[in-house]
């Protein structure tokens, strides 16, 4: 089975095409990094697979079946999406917040009260569970958000078949924070969910990412795993940056180093 | 409530009040406690209470499909659209318009201007791609400053009586209260209380956004239609029995947000009850105040509401609204 699988998607929900002949496959357990410059459709292509923008040709299929035809509810019980932007701007706790995650579930008052706790957990949001959102911190909303992400698709122990759609989950996180919801990340994989994440912090991606697919005026320009994609020839074509490629000491993935122009 | 029987022009003890429900109860309503009690005010508190907890209601439930806590039933036309109807009807109706037959002929033109103004609203926010609430806001304040422009043009070729009319109306009163009135009143209310309370968990996760809570697996456009038509329903009824009360449906939610938090499954219940409660006191004062005669009990709501809701206001960030 495929957790998700695109075959020459295009999509042009406002007349102009955004996204042009996408094709990837994501297996269970598997973290796709989607990269690019801004506008490139990283977002658009997130909000493709959610289902927010329909796709004007091609085949898009979550588990074997199309999109469209699963049922609201059964869908939202595998796949959540975390937007970058939260509209949120009413005083809910953090933890009233996190149970909104719950609602696809009609799994019960106590085990929803576990999972939430297992997401709190998660995102080290447990103690800021009697806070009012509105009055968080930007990371702190983050992770709230991002806890409620988690709890929506929480459950089961086997996550196969569930999706994560993660819009630059770190963008305002303090670096203990991003190494956490890394590994967060990573646990959840490793349980069989899959990923798709926008993170703008390249060495960060390629440090979660299995597999990287770079996007630029809305195609298709590279996918491969991180040692194949980057490379200093993309980073000067799409980028517009001279980089040089390095390896991290412990871990080995590649990271990458923008080179300063000359000032002359 | 019972205290809202017992006053009056004429005041009664609640011993009387208490004779008075169980005369009439028990159909021999022949001296003049049972008749003022039974015939005149238990409807009329009775009306007050439906029709409070129906605004408060339908305002909460507007507050959350609007991710707005200041949106309000009129802001969809509704109260214009049934001002508009109501005028029309006075200025129109001419010698139809004597007694009883009269009063529901108003009735039914404001709550049919209120349906059609919803209506034509709701079709002009909605798209191919879906509702937008913003535009249905905007559409709403178009809709409302046309029908008031109308309204105000049917005044002005209004003579003296009907003027009266019109602004007696708009300023709202429970003073028509009577038994079929309040049987209306009461059907539709009920179905209200029982029905919206049901959208509590998707207006929950509407406060979110609509993308998130259509990722929630809410079928977001379907709820937004049934919400609307139920708060058109439910305001076009309330403004159609007793004219316009204003600031019920916008600062009771407010208020019991403030003191409950902004979760639907209780906001709705306690807006309702506290609704119910505001408009069977404000009503109450209307009637006692400046005894024998009565102000409308819109002006009274509004007088009672205000210095609360800026109190409130004040102290906001306390409540942790920005």
């Amino acid at each position: 089975m495929n957790t998700l699988q695109l075959k020459g998607v295009c999509a042009a929900p406002w007349g102009q095409a955004l996204l042009k002949d996408i094709a990837f496959t994501l297996q269970p357990g598997t973290v796709l990094g989607l990269a690019g410059p801004n506008g490139a459709g990283k977002s658009s292509l997130l909000q493709l697979i959610a289902g927010d923008i329909q796709p004007s040709t091609g085949q898009l299929t979550f588990c074997d079946r199309g999109l469209t035809e699963w049922p609201p509810q059964e869908r939202a019980q595998r796949l959540a999406f975390l937007p970058q932007m939260s509209l949120l701007s009413f005083p809910y706790t953090v933890e009233e917040v996190v149970r909104l995650g719950r609602i696809p579930h009609s799994s019960g008052y106590q085990s929803d009260s576990d999972i939430v706790e297992q997401a709190l957990d998660l995102t080290d949001t447990a103690s800021l569970r009697h806070r009012l959102y509105t009055q968080l911190s930007g990371g702190e909303k983050q992770r709230t958000q991002l806890a409620r992400i988690f709890a929506q698709i929480l459950g089961q122990e086997s996550l196969s078949g569930s999706l994560l759609l993660l819009d630059e989950p770190t963008s305002a996180l303090d670096l203990a924070h991003q190494q956490l919801v890394l590994m967060a990340t990573h646990q959840l994989a490793m349980r069989g969910c899959a990923l798709v994440v926008v993170i703008h912090d390249l060495n960060l991606m390629a440090s979660i990412a299995d597999q990287i697919l770079v996007l630029d005026n809305g195609c298709q320009v590279a996918y491969g795993s991180p040692e194949q994609v980057f490379t200093t020839t993309l980073f000067k074509e799409v980028f517009g940056v001279d980089v040089t490629v390095g390896h991290h000491p412990q871990e080995g993935y590649p990271m990458i180093t923008p080179l300063r122009p000359t000032l002359l | 409530m019972a205290l809202a029987l017992a006053s009056g022009a004429v005041s009664l003890s609640l011993l009387d009040v208490g004779q008075g429900l169980v005369d009439t109860v028990l159909g021999e309503a022949v001296n003049q406690n049972a008749l003022i009690v039974g015939q005149i005010r238990l409807p009329r508190v009775l009306l007050a209470t439906v029709m409070g907890a129906t605004l408060a209601i339908s305002g909460a439930a507007m507050q959350g499909l609007f991710r707005n806590p200041l949106a309000d039933p009129s802001l969809i036309g509704v109260t214009a659209g049934a001002s508009l109807g109501a005028a029309l009807i006075i200025v129109t109706g001419g010698s139809l318009l004597q007694g009883y037959i009269g009063l529901s002929l108003v009735s039914a033109g404001a709550f049919v201007g209120g349906v059609i103004a919803v209506l034509f609203v709701y079709r002009l926010a909605t798209s191919a791609n879906g509702t937008s609430v913003a535009t249905m806001l905007l559409a709403g304040i178009a809709i409302t400053a046309l029908s008031g422009s109308i309204g105000s043009l049917l005044e002005f070729f209004a003579d003296n009586n009907m003027l009266r009319r019109i602004s007696l109306w708009k300023m709202g009163g429970l003073d028509g209260a009577n038994y079929p009135r309040l049987i209306l009143a009461s059907v539709v209310g009920g179905a209200l209380l029982v029905a919206l309370p049901r959208y509590a968990g998707a207006l929950n996760a509407l406060l979110l956004g609509e993308s998130e809570a259509r990722h929630l697996g809410i079928k977001v456009d379907r709820i937004k239609l049934a919400l609307i038509i139920w708060v058109a329903v439910g305001v076009g009824t309330s403004v159609a029995l007793v004219g316009t009360i204003a600031f019920v449906g916008l600062v009771v939610p407010h208020i019991v947000r403030m003191l409950a938090g902004p979760d639907h499954r209780y906001l709705m219940p306690a807006s309702a009850l506290a609704g119910a409660l505001l408009l069977v006191v404000a009503d109450a004062l209307a009637r006692v105040v400046v005894a024998p005669t009565e102000l409308p009990v819109g002006v009274i709501t509004t007088i009672v509401g205000v210095p609360f809701f800026i109190s409130l206001l004040r102290n906001r960030h306390h409540y942790g609204m920005q």
